[in-house]
């Protein structure tokens, strides 16, 4: 094989195995090297229990955005969610964040309902209206509290 | 240039010990080899002469000692002062030790691609240059699991030589060359020295190719340098081993054939 | 009883340094590679033969492992009515695990050998005294050109490994069993995070650089090697304990990175 052959082959395998990385870490890791156009909400929940960063913002059953960033309030004990909305998605003051179950093995994901005010939310403001993730402890605790009162 | 005189020697051992393992392979060797001149090492198979020679080129740590070459102990020298000896010295090995991977031309080029900037092209004109010396200008292409055991021998010289170095050492040239070859490498190694001034070192047991080329011989048995001067001095030597090697005198107590073959089959049970 | 205990003193001294001439080789290599000259070719030319060459037989084991695991866990998904989630598993098992790991043993098997049977062979036949005869380092240029390409090559291989693999449980997922398409792409996307990609990426390049060195190692050092296996019968030797050694390693690592990476 000549020298010049080689260098040919091995300039292609590097070509291929380079699209292969960018395959699995764009399209299928979801890795932005350069920040996908959009806006950044927070939102306050009292329990996220099971959410991560990575995990799928959606609305009506459509991926609008991602979890770009969970952080612990220390002082009101909340959690404080950052979610990354694409460009081009209006979300309402009024609207609705909630954590909900995806599946059977409980992916956790953060549902949108939008709400009815015509003023949208601009980048870095807040989503007011949350609801926590239902636990099913929870859910059990409080029947039982309830019917003992 | 250094201005050294022609009888300084170049390559100064003293005491030398080497072992391998827990065998003692040389015992207190003291040997000054002359610079601008052939030297001859002879000895019988395993005296040690391989292993000698692997020490001064610092391939191998003797136990005690010192090695004086150019200027520098090669014993105590760091590693860098090493490798600035080893860009003065040509070295052919036993076995040729080519390159497997490259061609014989690959092979005797690679010096000159790893230290000079030449061009392809001089460097490719040195190359034939080298290759004609050893008479194997059509072997260039050649990979050298093709080559025959005197061919491999040759190349081997041409790669020692491609860099001109002030020494050159050489195990064994001869063995498995025809005569005729053999001759012409002798008249080869003769022509270096004239042209180049070459301080050269060969390991060989051809009687008449040492005393045609030696200018200075030394003779190794059982790790022990046994005798060592000029060709006239060593004929002149009364050293029973040197006289057996100069008449080729089978090795004492080997007398009688079929006695020793008896001793063999005795000693196996 | 003192024998055996002398034994396993002896085997422990003999891994130690092993295990810190092997260390030392790869700082020294380090060092060559920051130190001019700097030549492309040598590496290419081993890229060449570990990752080019290893091409056929890492996507046929990709495709393979692939097709076994839509097989798989399509048929314990189904169970429980989850076939949705096959993508998924597909994509997190390979990108996390079997990826690296599988690549990394392809390649002890197929260029880890032969690199120690080169410098083993190299080393008996003189070729590695001749090196240092001509002033050039052995290390500089028979080993790190191998150890860089190593870290090269094997996590390209790596991905190249896990797309087809993907591929191969897209194919029994999608093709053969009738999984809808858009779940199996959409659960392999939900699932797979970049942390997933980053960890199988970090796991083939260590991985690359191990088995490399460790066989490297085997073959430069073998004339330190156990005394009375020199020659053809120690080539062969340090080929068998370089391939067993580096394989262990690649899974011991594994362990210890997802460990430590979570
Ligand atoms: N790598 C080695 N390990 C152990 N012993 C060795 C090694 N190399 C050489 N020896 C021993 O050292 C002794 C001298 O070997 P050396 O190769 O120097 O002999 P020599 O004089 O060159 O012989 P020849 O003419 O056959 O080449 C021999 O007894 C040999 O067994
Ligand atoms: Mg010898």
């Amino acid at each position: 094989m000549s020298k010049l052959n080689i260098q040919l082959v091995t300039g292609l395998f590097v070509v291929i195995g380079i699209a292969c990385f960018t395959y699995a870490a764009v399209t299928v890791g979801g890795a932005s090297f350069t920040a996908r156009p959009g806006y950044t909400l927070h939102a306050r929940f009292t329990s996220i229990s099971g959410l991560r960063v990575g995990g799928v913002v959606e609305a009506a059953g459509v991926r609008i955005g991602t979890v770009s960033g969970i952080e612990f309030d220390p002082d009101s004990y909340e959690a404080i969610v950052s979610l990354r909305i694409n460009e081009g998605i209006p979300i309402q003051e009024d609207a609705i964040a909630a954590i909900r179950t995806q599946g059977i093995i409980g992916e956790k994901y953060v549902k949108i309902t939008p709400g009815g005010f015509e003023e949208l939310l601009g980048d870095g403001s807040e989503i007011f209206e949350t609801e926590s993730a239902i636990s099913l402890e929870d859910l059990v605790s409080r029947y039982i509290f309830s019917s003992e009162g | 240039m250094t201005n050294t005189s022609s009888n300084a020697p170049s390559i100064r051992i003293r005491d030398l010990y080497v072992d391998y393992g827990a065998r003692h392979i040389l015992k207190g060797v003291n040997l000054d080899i002359p610079s601008g001149k052939i030297t001859v090492i002879m000895g019988g198979s395993g005296a040690g002469k391989s292993t000698l020679l692997r020490c001064i080129l610092g391939l191998k740590k003797p136990v005690s000692g010192s090695i004086c070459m150019l200027g520098k102990d090669v014993v105590t020298a760091s590693l860098k002062e090493i490798y600035a000896l080893r860009k003065e010295m040509g070295v052919a090995f036993q076995g040729g030790a080519l390159f497997s991977s490259m061609s014989v031309a690959e092979n005797i080029q690679l010096p000159l691609h790893e230290h000079t900037s030449l061009d392809q092209h001089t460097i490719e004109i040195m190359t034939r240059i080298k290759l004609d010396m050893v008479n194997m200008l059509d072997a260039e292409k050649l990979m050298p699991s093709e080559l025959s055991g005197g061919m491999t021998k040759r190349a081997a010289l041409a790669r020692a030589i491609i860099m001109d170095p002030k020494l050159l050492f050489f195990d064994e040239p001869s063995a498995g060359l025809d005569p005729s070859t053999a001759a012409e490498l002798d008249d080869l190694i003769l022509k270096l020295k004239g042209g180049l001034r070459m301080t050269i070192v060969v390991v060989t047991h051809e009687m008449e190719s040492i005393f045609k080329i030696a200018d200075y011989i030394a003779v190794m048995s059982e790790g022990e340098l046994i005798a060592a001067g000029t060709p006239e001095e060593i004929r002149a030597s009364t050293h029973e081993v040197v006289q057996d090697y100069l008449n080729r005198k089978p090795r004492e107590g080997i007398v009688d054939a079929d006695e020793h073959l008896r001793a063999l089959t005795e000693g196996s049970d | 009883m003192q024998n055996f205990l002398e034994r396993i003193g002896e085997r422990t001294l003999g891994i130690l340094e092993e295990t810190g001439r092997t260390t030392s080789l790869l700082v020294v290599v380090l060092f060559h590679m920051l130190q001019p000259p700097y030549r492309l070719y040598p590496i290419v030319r081993q890229i060449y033969f570990i990752g080019a060459r290893s091409l056929t037989l890492i996507l046929f084991s990709g495709l393979t492992i692939g097709m076994v695991l839509g097989l798989q866990f399509y048929n314990i998904l189904e169970r429980f009515g989850a076939v949705d989630l096959l993508g998924s598993g597909v994509a997190l098992s390979v990108i996390r695990e079997l990826g690296p790991v599988m690549t990394a043993l392809m390649v002890v098997g197929r260029a880890g050998s032969s690199i120690t049977a080169e410098l083993g062979i190299m080393r008996i036949t003189e070729q590695v005294d001749a090196l240092e005869c001509m002033a050039i380092s052995p290390d500089k240029y028979l080993v790190a050109p191998k150890v860089v390409a190593g870290l090269i090559s094997v996590p390209l291989l790596t991905s190249i490994f896990d797309f087809v693999a993907m591929f191969g449980g897209y194919f029994v997922g999608v093709v053969m069993f009738g999984v809808a398409e858009g779940s199996y792409m959409n659960g392999m996307i939900d699932a797979v995070q970049w942390e997933d990609v980053r960890l199988g990426l970090v796991k083939s390049i260590i991985f690359g650089g191990l088995v490399t060195l460790i066989c490297c190692a085997k073959g430069f050092y073998m004339h330190l090697s156990k005394a009375g296996s020199q020659g053809a019968e120690g080539v062969s030797h340090v080929t068998t304990d370089a391939v067993v050694l580096s394989s262990i390693s690649v899974l011991f690592s594994d362990f210890l990175i997802g460990a430590l990476m979570q």
